[in-house]
């Protein structure tokens, strides 16, 4: 394996990381245009960057994105960890596997079919379209991922180590709190990143779900875009590209250390 | 006995959250797919879905999703292979992870900029001498923002297959005199299959049902099964032939993963 990378290999790598940051770049860039379009650089300007921040329909906007991504995350969270730990609880591997089956459809599922029946469910249970049904739906499609993702920690863990905590007389709400949890921490953590992001990423669930009153970012930059191009969004992606880079160092530092003290798995 | 018992307390919230947000939709869709637009209950969905106007929407969904899919593994699988031989290579994946991190709708609304009458793409093709050409609002820019948008998610599977080759394996094949082509074809890429499958599945899946990028960037020339459904529940107000296009597009997805399956769990 050891061989070195080819000018030919290197070239097409450079190639991919060039279209796949392109766009984003090209966001950025046009940000700062006076010209107000996406082509023909005419200057550079702060000013959309200051019309954005006088928008304050578009803050509110960016303020229920953020409650909403939080807060699924951390109910998903609680609600995936209790899955998982059950899950694993489970003796017939039967049983296991069909709860697991269950657990991965909203994962293989298109968005669209998972908006248009919450839409159907909402409707049929009287829920009003708006911030309870789009934190519902966030919350239900977060849940697999969570457990998924704390599922192989629980099954890594060695069952002596709840024998021991048993025989050296540690109840069971001991055993959850001082064993098991700190055990898993690593895949709760990255539970609870993962639905922040599917959260703040979803649009499709999120359009077929929101009432009129109720908008998320990706909702609102949908029909900004449809409306065509305004450097506004420009500005908004800048910043949320940095935010996004901001939270993958974040995120890689935790992983690294995670790895150091020996707590992470392989991977 | 007391054990269970307590276990099934716990595990409340997690069986309540099956019940409501997995199993009671897809009955719901079901339910809904025998009604027609006037409520009353009929087959006539179902009528309607095999005459020659849907299904050939569901085959040309097909043929995009097909090409999408495609077009992703080709370019995804020498990438994750470049990528596991470079030095920092989780580094490296991260970086072609991140921008799969930035909010679809802006990645979409990126290209509106770029492949745009005055974009940069037309602004290349004029300038290598084959003139403005229409970009936006064509399958060719579909298809590319599609596999664009897919790509790192085709790339992950891979490359963790990939990556948890034993390299000894090749070096066995190199002492038995296999060329690099023979050992890509009778070892690397058996190995990697289930990675090859997972990646397609991740890709296949969505592909048939996006319905904003058929909007944003192929102006409603490509319908896609996705689209078919949005337009019905959201435009049309139609749930019921929405609901039976939904079920359609359900069992279409159990076939992809009966015939990709077998995958391990989590990815």
């Amino acid at each position: 394996m050891g061989n070195k990378l080819s000018p030919i290999s290197k070239a097409f790598l450079v190639l991919i990381f060039l279209i796949l940051y392109a766009p984003i770049f090209f966001l950025v860039f046009y940000s700062f245009n006076s010209g107000g379009t996406m082509y023909d650089f005419k200057g550079f300007t702060m000013e959309w960057y200051k019309e954005l921040f006088q928008d304050t329909r578009l803050l509110i906007i960016v303020l229920n994105t953020l409650v909403i991504a939080l807060l699924s995350a951390l109910i998903a969270t609680i609600i995936g960890v209790i899955g998982a730990i059950g899950i694993r609880s489970f003796t017939s591997s039967k049983a296991r596997n069909t709860v697991l089956s269950l657990n991965n459809v909203l994962i293989v599922s298109p968005d669209v079919i998972i908006g248009a029946s919450f839409l159907i469910l909402f409707t049929m249970a009287g829920i009003k379209l708006g911030f309870y049904s789009v934190l519902l739906s966030h919350i239900a499609f977060s849940i697999p991922i969570v457990v998924l993702l704390v599922l192989p920690k629980l099954q890594e863990m060695s069952p002596t180590l709840i024998d021991a905590a048993r025989d050296l007389g540690a109840s069971r709400w001991d055993v959850l709190t001082k064993v098991i949890l700190p055990y898993i921490l690593p895949g709760i953590f990255a539970g609870f990143f993962m639905a922040l992001t599917y959260s703040l990423d979803d649009f499709a669930v999120t359009f077929f779900v929101t009432g009129n009153g109720f908008s998320t970012l990706s909702v609102e930059i949908y029909s900004l875009a449809r409306r065509g191009i305004s450097l506004n969004i420009n500005a908004l992606s800048t910043l949320l590209f940095a935010l996004t880079l901001l939270l993958v160092v974040v995120y890689y530092f935790i992983t690294q250390r995670v790895r150091q003290t020996g707590m992470g798995g392989k991977r | 006995m007391r054990n269970k018992l307590s276990r099934n307390i716990y595990f409340i919230p997690y069986v309540l959250w099956i019940a409501l947000f997995v199993v009671a939709p897809i009955l719901l869709i079901l339910y809904y797919s025998f009604f027609d637009i006037e409520g009353n209950l009929s087959l006539s969905n179902y009528q309607k879905f095999f005459t020659p106007v849907y299904l050939k929407m569901t085959l040309s969904s097909f043929w995009y999703a097909f090409l999408i899919t495609v077009i992703s593994l080709l370019v995804a699988y020498p990438t994750a292979y470049l990528l596991t031989k470079t030095k920092h290579k989780q580094l490296w994946l991260l970086l072609i992870i991140v921008p799969s991190w930035i909010n679809l709708l802006l990645k979409a609304y990126a290209f509106i900029g770029i492949f745009g009458t005055y974009g940069v793409a037309n602004g290349f093709l004029e300038a290598v001498g084959i003139g403005k050409q229409q970009i936006l609002f064509t399958d060719f820019s579909f298809i590319f923002v599609s596999v664009y948008i897919f790509i790192p998610f085709m790339i992950l599977p891979i490359f963790n297959a990939l990556d948890e080759m034993n390299p000894t394996l090749l070096d066995a094949a190199n002492d038995l005199g296999a060329s690099r082509w023979m050992t890509f074809r009778r070892v690397i890429f058996p190995l990697t299959i289930d990675g090859v499958k997972t990646g397609c599945q991740v890709v296949f899946i969505p592909a048939l049902s996006l319905f904003m990028l058929t909007r944003l960037i192929a102006g409603n020339r490509v319908i896609t099964l996705g689209t078919a459904i949005e337009q019905h529940f959201l435009v049309t107000q139609d749930w019921g032939m929405g609901s039976t296009i939904a079920v359609f597009l359900i069992i279409i997805m159990f076939l992809i993963m009966f015939v990709t399956g077998n995958r391990k769990q989590g990815v």
